[in-house]
């Protein structure tokens, strides 16, 4: 991206203006979420000045607008992952909530006892505490696909873990504390041989890989609105047409139903089936209105933007003395975690804070991957579209203040 | 706000932050908690001797930042011939440098050079996390100690 195309790229985003103790806000934490351009802030706002109303079930001018606008963002959402159909992606919270989902509804239906869930060495919390407590449930058992030195996993050893007792396999698309990308369509076409069907936690590959859940054919896809520059509070279970229909519900309450007695409940159809309660109707909207600022941009050349920002930082970053790097995948996003020898992230954090820049310390929600290469903690920097070569200019200089500090 | 790095990484700060004392494990400890805060993964075990309602010994182990490794080297230090209560007085005291930075408490000594992290409300975890450690050990809590009190 040219200078000027990125100048004016960040002018959309209104916080990149911002001072943090007196220096310009150097923001490096994309991973955990991304900051959010006017036309999203704004259609919130609009949501609530002229809008709004609560959806599906009211016949009033209000209630129908919201109702068409809600479902105009899940066909948004269909396109953005080429889905084959709209209602094959539900609104939900966010991945983790996306996963429980799964885990609660497929696990309630198809689980039993003495059967086996497959997830990787490098997942999130999201993506091991729900089968953990579905196993718990269930007496099921969890199985590990390991993980080697590189930060990469060890897929020799995928189709071992297959038996006719395995039930579903639940993997990341690319780590948030390592920033592996996983070839996640071998591996489904592996499930798939053994029958089994496949959840990808999507919540770091959607901001920076194009995605295509026919391509993958993946059985369900989670990922949450706010890492792709949208809202929080909502994001997206993406599952086939069959599975959501045969899962049963995992909430109840109103709008979800078609008829309720004290006697018999009879369910809603998909989507709605799963989306109980008043959802995070402007939230959703302005996913929408997220989706058409990714789609108003040149797209392949923000994916180049970001990969040079990473070969940039890790190139910069090696000159400090005792930086390692935790993750040398061959494939990776723009994400770099690393340690410097004898500094804890923490401190490293609150020391280049005071330049005004944000990056995240500490275990990353990802305590089995601190244990595999151990560390207590890594100190982690990921990128996003806005960022820019004098920004890791600035954090460089702020990492050697720490070894100055520390009298490394 | 600008914020004054080196006024919270002070010489004192950074020689107990890297260069920890009493850092070992202590065989015929008496009192012995774990501490450890869930946020960041800082873990602590604490040792202690305690003879005739008086601290004899004291030392630790563990991985943290050098906000938490300082509070728990310095603290070490102090605690010993100090009766229970009065370790326990020191907490109270410390824990009121810094949150609200009152440094009236005449028994502070070294753990004065901790007092700028009221200006770092994300770190006072990490600098309590000894301490919170200490309270369990003296009071024989079972539960491992968390810098998480709800």
């Amino acid at each position: 991206m040219r200078f000027l195309e990125l100048e004016k790229l960040r002018q959309c985003f209104p916080i990149l203006d911002k001072k943090v103790h007196g220096m310009p806000l150097i923001y490096l934490d994309n991973a955990a979420t991304t900051q959010k351009p006017a036309v999203v802030i704004d259609a919130i706002t609009d949501y609530y000045q002229n809008i709004n109303a609560n959806i599906h079930r009211g016949a009033y001018f209000l209630s129908e607008e919201a109702s068409r606008y809600y479902e105009e963002a899940r066909t948004k959402v269909q396109h953005f992952i080429n889905a084959k159909l709209a209602k094959e992606c539900i609104f939900v919270q966010g991945t983790t909530k996306a996963i429980n989902l799964v885990a609660n509804s497929y696990g309630e239906k198809y689980i039993t006892a003495g059967d086996e869930i497959i997830i990787s060495a490098m997942e999130h919390h999201a993506n091991i505490v729900p089968w953990q407590l579905l196993c718990e449930r269930k007496k099921a058992t969890l199985k590990i696909i390991p993980m080697l030195p590189t930060g990469e996993l060890d897929l020799t050893k995928l189709e071992a873990l297959f038996t006719p007792k395995t039930k579903i396999l639940s993997i990341v698309y690319a780590s948030n504390s390592l920033g592996t990308i996983n070839p996640i369509k071998e591996i489904i076409k592996t499930a798939h041989s053994f029958g089994v069907p496949v959840l990808v936690d999507g919540a770091q590959a959607i901001a920076h890989l194009p995605i295509d859940v026919q391509d993958l054919d993946c059985d369900f896809f989670a990922f949450s609105g706010h890492k792709i520059y949208g809202p929080m509070g909502i994001g997206v279970l993406y599952g086939k047409e069959k599975w959501l229909t045969e899962m049963p519900p995992y909430e109840g309450g109103g709008d979800m139903i078609l008829q309720v007695s004290f006697e018999k409940t009879t369910y809603n159809q998909i989507p709605i089936k799963f989306e109980p309660g008043t959802m995070p109707i402007p939230e959703a909207i302005a996913l929408g209105a997220t989706i058409d600022f990714l789609n108003s941009l040149d797209i392949p050349a923000i994916r180049s933007h970001e990969e040079n920002l990473y070969n940039y930082a890790t190139e910069k970053l090696a000159t400090i003395p005792g930086f390692k790097i935790i993750g040398t995948a061959a494939h990776k996003i723009s994400l770099l975690s690393f340690v410097l020898d004898g500094v804890h992230p923490h401190d490293i954090s609150t020391i280049v804070d005071g330049a005004g820049i944000a990056v995240r310390a500490g275990h990353h929600c990802t305590m089995p991957v601190m244990e595999y290469f151990k560390v207590p903690a890594t100190t982690r920097v990921s990128f996003g579209m806005y960022n820019t070569f004098a920004e890791i200019d600035a954090l460089t200089q702020a990492l050697l203040k720490v070894s100055k500090v520390f009298k490394r | 706000m600008n914020i004054n790095i080196s006024e919270l990484y002070q010489e004192l700060i950074i020689d107990h932050g890297t260069q920890p004392r009493n850092y070992h494990a202590m065989s015929d400890a008496n009192y012995t908690a774990e501490g450890f805060n869930p946020l960041c993964g800082d873990k602590i075990k604490l040792y202690l001797l305690i003879e005739h309602d008086i601290v004899n010994k004291a030392s630790f182990e563990g991985a943290g930042c050098a906000i938490s490794t300082a509070s728990a080297s310095i603290m070490t230090e102090m605690l010993v011939g100090k009766t229970k209560q009065e370790a326990l007085d020191l907490f109270t005291d410390f824990k009121k440098l810094i949150t609200t930075g009152d440094d009236t408490c005449t028994n502070l000594g070294k753990l004065l050079a901790l007092a700028s992290v009221k200006n770092f409300p994300s770190r006072i975890k990490c600098a309590t996390l000894s301490w919170h450690t200490l309270d369990s050990a003296i009071k024989n809590k079972e539960a491992i100690a968390s810098t998480e009190e709800f």
